[in-house]
């Protein structure tokens, strides 16, 4: 079946519409898991996830950490560290033990682009990218589309505007195939230094404004500018970045209908987004968090079991009714 | 030693404008006589090479040796017989070494390990400044004098303008080039492929064309000013070849290099962040390969040389942002070279001997890079019809990092002459 | 399949002590499909209203991998609380059992109804599990390789039980 994952979630960049959209459907049913008395299913018992987080990272880590356990996974968190010159040793020596330990899946996050395929094309168990270096971090991209598709009722045709520092977003990478695999309509704005090379060889409408931007689309998602920019002399300050990029009410009001509010987090309130517009009525922000968990459930699910030659073999011996073996 | 004769090859001295099937003699270390029909001396050894080419040994002005410092890499000795492999007879080592060649003992040194190896010639090429700090010049002089056949910082840009031009103005008077490697560091900083799309999507820091197009203009300037030589490493960018043709045309004393891989690969071998695609300068766009050769058949761009960089397994097996820059290149530079230049209509035979042989010697004024009677007995046979596949494992570097490991050439050098002696046979395995 | 249902419905009731605290719910496909009707038949016949769920038990498998790369997880909707409630489950074909097992365990993790019976439509036999139906409609034998598909009009257009050898 050309809609099953493979062992590994990298990116999407080379994930088909449909394989995004079968992830998708799958997260539907796992938020009800969350919102359960009992916020668990025996789905994943006794397989081993090790979260391997290079970087440090609370929101995501928790939010994979509750959808294992919500699966009824056994979880460990592994926090390391490495200086860059042994950084190259401890991930090869790193995947072996892995291995050695017959892990099932790994979550990892590091500061190095294409460390998850590095991974990936090493070690026999799942390894799922919770964000290298400035490459991918696919499962925010889920949860975004996922909570794009819940509010508007549909991805196509739709007018999604990336704002901020998009050269160095894996969010941004990520949503940018996402989207544009679903056929929606993608835009990016922010200062030209922080720009990747060629981004409109990628079908993508730059907007030089903020207004223009918010003219434009429906959806804004708005990414977290981090302070080293302005220190590495991508941007003057901060302070100027809110007076010619931020996102505030005022601008809002100008555009011809609400625009649904998106951000990543953690916010910098008053540097990318106004306080205001993160908490007003188009915000969607925490239905992103809630989404977040049930589409990286459905991610570890779709990955663990999936082994189409088994589907294959049940489908022809273990008959019964029209659903499955019972 | 014995009087070598090669008899029947197609002959090819691009120094005299040779190209016809004829003998060669090598006979006291030196080319004795080339014509067809020689007569055979006493003694001589007869080796009968119809149907391949006969060339000068080839010569790589640009190659890394990691001795003294990371002799696990390569030494060198073993860098010298990957030389001969690839048809080498003379080999220029970059004084990246640990420590830094930038003294008369240590160029002395390599002189001494390239005398006890007895395989191909390697010449040292000294620092231009101590410890290739980029501070205060090293003693071109007395480098010169212990064997030292150019200057460079290779594996770093010289920086300050200044220094770049004392180090041209002070080399003068010694007649030797000053070898740059061409980067504007503040632009290059952190980058670790070229800056374009691929980049983009794989997540990578760019370098941008711009970084070496820079520093290649202040260089053809300040050979404009100081009527000094200096010669650019490793070009990589179409912008680079025009400011280079400029600086030709208005007489400066300007010379450059490409490499076979920049001649081959884009920029979209990184894809998969295959760390054998990563080097300094990066491969960048169709663009550029273009027009680098176009530039190596016109003459713009004078020479091939290889940039051969050794590194161990471990450190290419790593995330790209950690790996070193590098491939190694010696043992593929003329097959790589062959198949994609003269098979693929860009150059003829005789012109890709001139850019790897004759070319090479005369811009960094080696001897070498002909046959005529009285020069030295270096010499190579190719055979242009074999077909083989690159393998890693039987590499006679110590290193293995290639990006055309598995890929399928066309053309091999068979037999390799150093003064008068066979140092490396494919003619006859056994002897080897 | 009307006259089994029929029977059903009847057989449902006889068997709640109190039909107020009776809680249909059927496990997903044809299961909820099955419970709908067999409601609506009760609340014609009697004037009792019964409320119904949905129960999807893919997530309670025993056999994960075998699900493939496309499973299909259905809705879990369950009305309100179990304590106190006589749980009906209602599927259309039971055979090995496993799937009545894994909707035990799924309503475990909801709570703790008086008491669990089990309806089906067909009983093909060849139970791994110590499992049997309180209320059967009717019984098919069947061997290894054999299929029971059930057909229901809601899901499929057409009411049908066909056996496939």
């Amino acid at each position: 079946m050309s809609a099953s994952l493979g062992k590994d979630l990298t990116g999407l960049e080379h994930l088909s519409p449909e394989q995004i959209r079968l992830i998708l459907d799958t997260a539907e049913p796992f938020k009800e898991v969350s919102e359960r008395p009992i916020k668990k299913v025996p789905a994943l018992r006794g397989k081993t996830i090790v979260n391997l987080f290079f970087e440090a990272s609370t929101r995501t880590r928790i939010s994979f950490e509750f959808a294992e356990k919500r699966l009824s996974a056994d979880t460990v968190n592994v926090a390391a560290t490495g200086s860059s010159v042994s950084k190259g040793e401890t991930l090869v020596d790193t995947a072996k033990n892995l291995e050695a330990m017959r892990i099932d899946m790994v979550v990892i996050r590091h500061p190095s682009s294409g460390v998850a395929d590095f991974l990936g094309a090493r070690i026999r168990s799942n390894v799922i990218n919770a964000g290298d270096g400035q490459h991918e971090h696919p499962t925010q991209a889920l949860l975004d589309l996922l909570t794009i598709r819940d509010k508007h009722g549909k991805i196509e045709g739709l007018k999604v505007c990336l704002v901020g520092d998009i050269l160095h977003s894996r969010v941004a990478r990520s949503n940018l195939w996402g989207l544009t695999k679903l056929g929606a309509h993608v835009g990016v704005c922010g200062p030209r230094t922080l720009l990747p090379r060629g981004i409109e060889e990628l079908g993508v409408t730059v907007f030089p404004r903020i207004e223009e931007a918010i003219e434009w689309a429906d959806v804004l998602n708005i990414l977290r500018l981090q302070l080293e920019r302005m220190e590495k002399g991508f941007i003057p300050s901060l302070r100027e970045y809110y007076r010619v990029f931020g996102v505030t009410p005022e601008r809002l009001e100008r555009s011809p209908h609400p625009l649904t509010i998106m951000h990543p987090g953690p916010m910098n309130r008053g540097v990318e987004i106004d306080s205001r517009v993160a908490d007003g009525p188009h915000s969607v922000i925490l239905d992103q968090v809630t989404n977040g968990v049930a589409v990286r459930m459905a991610v570890l699910y779709l990955l663990a079991g999936g082994r189409p030659e088994l589907a294959d073999a049940a489908k022809r011996g273990v008959g019964g009714g029209g659903g499955g073996p019972d | 030693m014995r009087p070598l004769l090669l008899q029947g090859g197609r002959v090819i001295d691009p120094s005299r404008g040779l190209d016809q099937v004829a003998d060669v003699l090598l006979q006291d270390e030196k080319i004795a006589a080339v014509g067809p029909g020689l007569g055979v001396p006493d003694g001589a050894e007869v080796r009968n090479v119809a149907g391949r080419i006969v060339a000068p040994g080839l010569v790589d002005v640009h190659v890394h040796l990691r001795e003294p410092g990371n002799e696990d890499e390569e030494t060198v000795a073993s860098g010298a017989r990957a030389a001969v492999a690839g048809g080498f007879t003379a080999v220029c080592a970059m004084p990246n070494t640990d420590p830094v060649t930038d003294n008369q003992a240590a160029v002395g040194f390599i002189v001494r390990q390239s005398g006890r190896a007895g395989l191909a010639r390697v010449y040292p090429i000294g620092a231009v400044s101590v410890g290739q700090r980029g501070e205060k010049l090293a003693e071109f002089g007395e480098m010169v004098g212990a064997g030292a056949v150019a200057v460079s910082d290779d594996g770093r840009p010289v920086a300050s303008s200044h220094l770049m031009r004392t180090a041209l103005e002070y080399a003068r008077t010694f007649g030797i080039p000053v070898a740059n490697h061409c980067e504007e560091p503040s632009l290059a900083a952190g980058g670790v492929m070229h800056e374009g799309l691929v980049a983009s999507r794989l997540g990578l820091k760019g370098i941008p064309a711009a970084a070496e197009e820079i520093m290649v203009a202040r260089d053809c300037l300040l050979a404009d000013l100081t009527g000094g030589h200096v010669h650019l490493c490793h070009m990589s960018t179409r912008g680079s070849i025009d400011l280079i043709r400029r600086a030709k045309e208005r007489g400066a004393r300007v010379t450059a290099e490409v490499t076979p891989h920049h001649l081959t690969l884009t920029d979209h071998a990184c894809e998969g962040y295959d760390t054998h695609a990563k080097m300094n300068p990066p491969l960048r766009e169709a663009a550029d390969v273009a027009a680098l050769r176009a530039a190596l058949k016109d003459g713009v761009i004078d020479c091939i040389a290889s940039d051969h960089a050794p590194h161990s397994y471990d450190e290419k097996e790593a995330a790209f942002d950690d790996a070193p820059f590098g491939i190694v290149g010696l043992e593929t530079a003329f097959a790589v070279a062959h198949t994609e230049l003269v098979l693929g209509g860009v150059l003829t035979v005789p012109q890709l001997i001139a850019r790897m042989s004759t070319e090479p010697a005369r811009v960094f004024q080696l001897a070498g890079g002909t046959l005529a009677a009285g020069a030295g007995a270096d010499v190579v046979v190719l055979d242009l019809a074999v077909r083989w596949t690159v393998d890693a494992s039987a590499f006679h570097s110590k290193s293995r990092n290639t990006p055309f490991a598995g890929r399928e050439l066309s053309g091999r050098p068979t037999l390799t002459v150093v003064g008068g002696k066979v140092v490396h046979d494919l003619e006859r395995p056994a002897t080897t | 399949m009307s006259r089994a249902l029929q029977r059903m419905a009847v057989e449902v009731l006889e068997l709640a002590q109190r039909p107020e605290d009776l809680l249909l719910i059927g496990i997903q496909r044809r299961g909820v499909e099955l419970a709908e009707r067999i409601a609506k038949l009760i609340e014609k016949d009697e004037g009792v209203a019964v409320p119904r769920g949905a129960l999807d038990i893919t997530l309670y498998r025993d056999d994960l991998e075998t699900v493939g790369p496309k499973p299909v997880i259905g809705e879990t909707r369950l009305p309100g609380d179990l304590s106190g409630k006589h749980v009906v489950i209602v599927d259309d074909v039971l055979y090995t059992g496993r799937t009545v097992r894994a909707a035990l365990d799924e309503l475990a993790d909801f709570g703790r109804p008086e008491r669990i019976s089990l309806c089906v439509l067909v009983d093909r036999g060849g139970r791994e599990l110590p499992i049997q139906a309180d209320i059967v409609g009717t019984v098919v034998k069947t061997g290894p390789g054999d299929r029971v598909d059930v057909l229901v009009e809601e899901i499929d257009g057409r009411d049908q039980v066909d056996l496939v050898r």
